[in-house]
């Protein structure tokens, strides 16, 4: 019972220490506003900050949907194929070291400024955690389950579809969730570039018109909009995916 | 159920590994013997003789180096339809029901579902675990696990059915009552069985036949015919022609140095 009310307690405690820091010490809503005034502001202006979420939530959707579309058969070219996996795999691992964000500037000289920078770039960095995820899934399956279903003769498909995909899928979600928080980041970043809409640019226009409140509402959201995509995979995986541990 | 037991014929077969430097590594010398049709046949042997690859060969998990293994009068291949398999661990697959673990081997023989799962919950039955179809493994202690996939093995209705060390991952007693059920449940059904253990008293308990496998690369150095009565009691463990057959095992290991006194 304590364990579980333990997070919550601390949570609403630090909200409260920062209200109460605000108003006692009188410091200005420029410099620190409070959850409070952060909350109202976020109530004043929903359809401007929705207009802007609604560009974000498309930004990171597209780009980690293209993420998980690319990066599963990609894994599985790693894994089936030993040509794939030693041409292709350290030059991936080698390209990981190359921050993707310091490619953004890039991208926007190549890709311009509409949609196509941010979604390569959400794109980009959720790519690789899918991959490897998806490819550790798959090469750690037990081998004797294979030569388990190999002995009443099931073919590599078979044994692919009864054993390997369901055997690897919590790792694939793991990866999943990984990505999805990643390619927000991607996106808003993309964003702080070069944009004329979507929660990163709306924080920018705030930061020029000394409105910290406002900043502080889109950091807000952006997170609510992190947190929602995670919560929404995690409802897929708990539909797609049985729990070692946990009988249904 | 009639007798539906398969012969197994191992014509001087060879098994060679290749370690990571690209070095032979001998895993079973050229081995001979027979199995008739509804013959038991334990193989026994210490850690690393070669038992468990010579059953890998038979089930055609790898092809064998040299020499020819016939099922039913056919040569091996690749993986037999009448044989079953039943592993050292009981390798349930952890998202499905016990029913649809069952079911697996149905499922990749392309058979339909609906005729099996009928035979699926007798088997259940007579391995002691009607009613259990809709549990999940991890719901299922580790005799139970096993037991299920012995039905797995079984509903195959495999002609030759394929033990690799079932039972010693098991704890003492679950064991003893594992084996006295499965003599019961194939003096029912009579296939052919080969079993592979380290255990001599289970390997005489159960088995119609016991060979004696030499240490690695592995040979086989003792045939020996089991004529004692069936169904076998547990009490037969103390009697004077079963401890024979335990001492005679027992002295050949001497022999070969797996068993040492001091």
């Amino acid at each position: 019972m304590l364990e579980r009310l333990a997070a919550p307690v601390l949570a609403v405690a630090v909200l409260l220490v920062w209200q109460g820091a605000v108003s006692l010490l009188g410091i200005s809503e420029f410099i620190l506003p409070s959850p409070w005034a952060i909350l109202k502001r976020i109530y004043i202006d929903f359809a401007l900050l929705f207009a802007h979420t609604r560009i974000t939530m498309l930004e990171v959707v597209g780009g980690f949907g293209l993420a998980a579309l690319a990066g599963v058969p990609f894994a599985l070219a790693i894994f089936y194929s030993r040509l794939v996996e030693k041409a292709i795999y350290p030059l991936l691992v080698g390209l990981q070291t190359i921050p993707k964000v310091a490619l953004a500037p890039l991208l926007v000289l190549y890709l311009g400024y509409g949609w196509a920078p941010k979604i390569f770039l959400a794109f980009l960095i959720s790519f690789f955690p899918i991959v490897i995820s998806t490819v550790v899934g798959l090469q750690s399956l037990d081998k004797s389950l294979v030569y388990l279903v190999r002995s009443m003769g099931a073919s590599e498909r078979q044994t692919f579809w009864k054993i390997r995909l369901p055997a690897a899928l919590p790792s694939v979600f793991g990866g999943f969730k990984v990505g999805i928080a990643l390619a927000v980041i991607g996106a808003v970043i993309g964003e702080y570039v070069a944009a004329e809409r979507g929660l990163g640019y709306l924080q920018l226009q705030a930061h020029s018109q000394f409105d910290t409140t406002l900043n502080f509402a889109a950091v807000v959201v952006i997170s609510l909009v992190g947190v929602t995509l995670y919560f929404v995979l995690a409802a897929f995986e708990a539909r797609l995916v049985f729990q070692r541990d946990h009988a249904r | 159920m009639s007798s539906h037991g398969v012969a197994l014929r191992i014509e001087s077969v060879t098994k060679i590994y290749e370690t990571r430097e690209g070095d032979p590594l001998p895993a079973l010398d050229p081995t001979d013997f027979e199995v008739a049709p509804g013959e038991f046949v334990a193989v026994v042997g210490p850690s690393g003789c070669g038992k468990s690859t010579l059953l890998s060969l038979v089930a055609a998990l790898f092809p064998v180096s040299a020499g020819r293994i016939l099922i039913d009068g056919e040569e091996v291949r690749r993986p037999h339809p009448k044989v079953g398999v039943v592993f050292q661990t009981d390798l349930l697959l952890y998202w499905r029901t016990v029913l649809d673990n069952l079911l697996l081997p149905a499922e990749i023989k392309g058979w339909e579902r609906r005729k099996y799962a009928p035979r699926a919950e007798a088997l259940l039955e007579q391995v002691g675990l009607a009613g259990f179809g809709q549990k999940y493994p991890s719901e299922l202690s580790g005799g139970m696990k096993q037991r299920v996939a012995l039905a797995r093995a079984l509903i195959q209705e495999p002609g030759l059915l394929l033990m690799d060390e079932p039972f010693g991952a098991l704890d003492a007693l679950t064991r003893e009552q594992m084996i006295i059920d499965l003599q019961a449940m194939w003096l029912d059904v009579r296939n052919t069985v080969v079993f592979i253990t380290h255990d001599i008293a289970e390997a005489v308990f159960l088995a119609d036949r016991v060979l004696v496998m030499s240490p690695r690369p592995g040979r086989i150095d003792l045939d020996l015919r089991i004529d004692l009565p069936r169904p076998r009691r547990w009490h037969i463990h103390a009697e004077p022609a079963f401890l024979e057959f335990t001492g005679r095992i027992r002295a050949e290991f001497e022999k070969r140095g797996v068993l040492r006194e001091r």
